[in-house]
């Protein structure tokens, strides 16, 4: 008797759904507003979706959104740039020159671990209570990871297109410029994806510890009210916020990586 | 412009990978370099090429390099090298970019030397693209596009299937018979040696050594994979080369 050979290659070859992503968020949604509705869930345990809705609402016709995102925003922004930037510079310099390798890597290990928000005090001290201590914390937290992550793509630059460089006598310049440098951007720009998560992160930390405005004393200021529908309205904020983020991070990687596949 | 080798040895971690090589590498043909694996002529290239410093003796370049030459040794190498982010017309302009040429120098050499590869169809694709053959003959393009003294060509073919290696062949053949170049051609392939090659030098097992020469004096276009000389010959270096090649097999790495 004659049978068709099973087929066994399936699997293990992720494919892009597209939609996927969104029907989960619905359908969680959906259950949280049915749960909380039939009073499976309690309103202490979780805040109806359509009420966080409302007090997103609310939130956004009293203008208090913009009073409290910009800022948080601008601390975001002006931190990463400054993190990323010296990051960037820093990996270059170690990935290029061994002395430096051999002299910063060390350090840059040694500050790595640190938690970068347990040093808040100590730039409290040093560039005041006001937004400079918090574009420190931010440009520190991202600096490291950013350092790591440049570097780890510098060195894995392909010798031979360096070797190539090299033999037809182009400067070192135009080798760092043509030839490590794009070799290394997708190396940067997934550090970048990780830097910027951190950079989220201690945003709303530093808020939370010493701000009048920002998502984080929002968060904090709904949360000792036990305001779960603001705490939940300003969470869904830095999730947005975050996906922007990534979403910002696919495109610019999906410009400048044309040439992979 | 002439190269001439004069007692170069080289030497890594301790061990001797080419030993005594005394060489003149004539302008205008091509030199084929053959040995069994292992046997330092990549190595030996990169020397020549002046990629790496020989521990002993010494390689000397004599005459001027000729007019218009922009980078006198000019390597093509095995795994292409070419830059996965630049088109195949950005992977020529990079040699170029360096010179200060102007625009309308540089835009006559790229047309030209693509021309000469028959590329000029495939400018502004990229190298994920492209076939295996293809890539290789851009890396050709960009050799040719800085008018070397010398060609270095390190296993150029070797990373191709048969039949693309064949079809490379001819070009090569067509692009030296056109305008004569001077090139060092390393291969493990006796085929491509004799085929390409003026003259062929046979190294022995590692520490490498000069144990053969061979001048093919029947003209480039005139051999054909077929042609019973060339076979002889080819059967001539094999013999020379088969004790060695069997003894580099059953060598350990690095042992």
């Amino acid at each position: 008797m004659a049978e068709p050979v099973p087929f066994r290659g399936g699997g293990f070859a992720p494919r892009a759904k597209r939609g996927v992503g969104l029907v989960v968020f619905v359908l969680l949604i959906a259950f949280l507003e049915w749960g909380t509705r039939a009073g499976l869930i309690s309103a202490l345990t979780l805040p109806r979706p359509s009420d966080v809705l409302a007090e997103f609402g609310a939130l956004y016709r009293s203008g208090r959104l913009w009073d409290n995102l910009l800022p948080s925003l601008q601390r975001l922004a002006v931190g990463a740039t400054f993190g990323v930037t010296a990051g960037i510079l820093v990996g270059f310099v170690i990935g290029l020159f061994s002395y430096a390798r051999a002299g910063l890597v060390p350090l840059v290990a040694a500050l790595f671990p640190i938690p970068k928000i347990a040093l808040l005090p100590l730039f409290v001290i040093w560039f005041g209570i006001d937004e400079a201590s918090k574009y420190a914390l931010i440009a520190f937290g991202t600096f490291t990871p950013t350092v790591v992550a440049t570097h780890g793509a510098v060195d894995n630059v392909d010798r031979t297109l360096i070797r190539m460089g090299q033999s037809f006598g182009l400067s070192w310049f135009s080798i760092v410029r043509k030839i490590v440098l794009p070799g290394a951007m997708p190396g940067i720009l997934s550090g970048l994806r990780i830097s910027l998560a951190i950079a989220i992160i201690l945003l709303v930390a530093a808020e939370m510890l010493g701000a009048q405005t920002g998502i984080g004393a929002y968060i904090l200021e709904a949360g000792s009210l036990y305001d779960l529908e603001r705490l939940f309205a300003g969470v869904t904020i830095l999730s947005v916020l975050g996906v922007t983020v990534s979403f910002i991070i696919t495109r610019i990687e999906r410009r400048l990586l044309r040439w992979r596949n | 412009m002439q190269l001439s080798l004069n007692g170069v040895g080289h030497v890594y971690g301790g061990t001797d990978v080419l030993s005594d090589i005394t060489l003149d590498i004539p302008g205008g043909r091509i030199l084929c370099i053959v040995g069994p694996s292992g046997c330092g002529k990549s190595t030996l290239l990169r020397l020549i090429g002046g990629l790496e410093r020989p521990a002993r003796g010494q390689i000397l370049q004599t005459g001027t390099p000729p007019e218009g030459c922009l980078n006198p040794l000019t390597y093509v190498f095995q795994d292409f090298a070419l830059l996965p982010w630049r088109s195949v017309e950005g992977n020529v302009r990079l040699v170029l970019e360096d010179h200060r040429l102007g625009a309308d120098a540089v835009e006559r050499i790229v047309a030209d030397v693509l021309a000469r590869t028959r590329l000029s169809d495939f400018r502004t694709a990229l190298p994920r693209q492209l076939s295996g053959g293809m890539k290789q003959r851009v890396a050709i393009a960009r050799a040719l596009a800085v008018n070397p003294a010398v060609m270095l060509m390190d296993e150029p073919l070797s990373a191709l299937d048969a039949q693309t290696r064949e079809l490379l062949m001819d070009d090569l053949v067509t692009l030296w018979t056109r305008s004569p170049f001077t090139a060092v051609y390393v291969t493990h392939n006796l085929a491509e040696a004799v085929r390409l090659g003026h003259r062929i030098v046979v190294l022995s097992r590692r520490p490498g050594r000069i144990s053969e020469v061979v001048d093919i004096d029947m003209p480039l276009d005139a051999r054909r994979a077929d042609d019973p000389d060339l076979a002889r010959h080819q059967q001539r270096l094999w013999g020379v080369m088969r004790d060695a090649a069997r003894a580099a097999d059953a060598e350990l790495l690095n042992g």
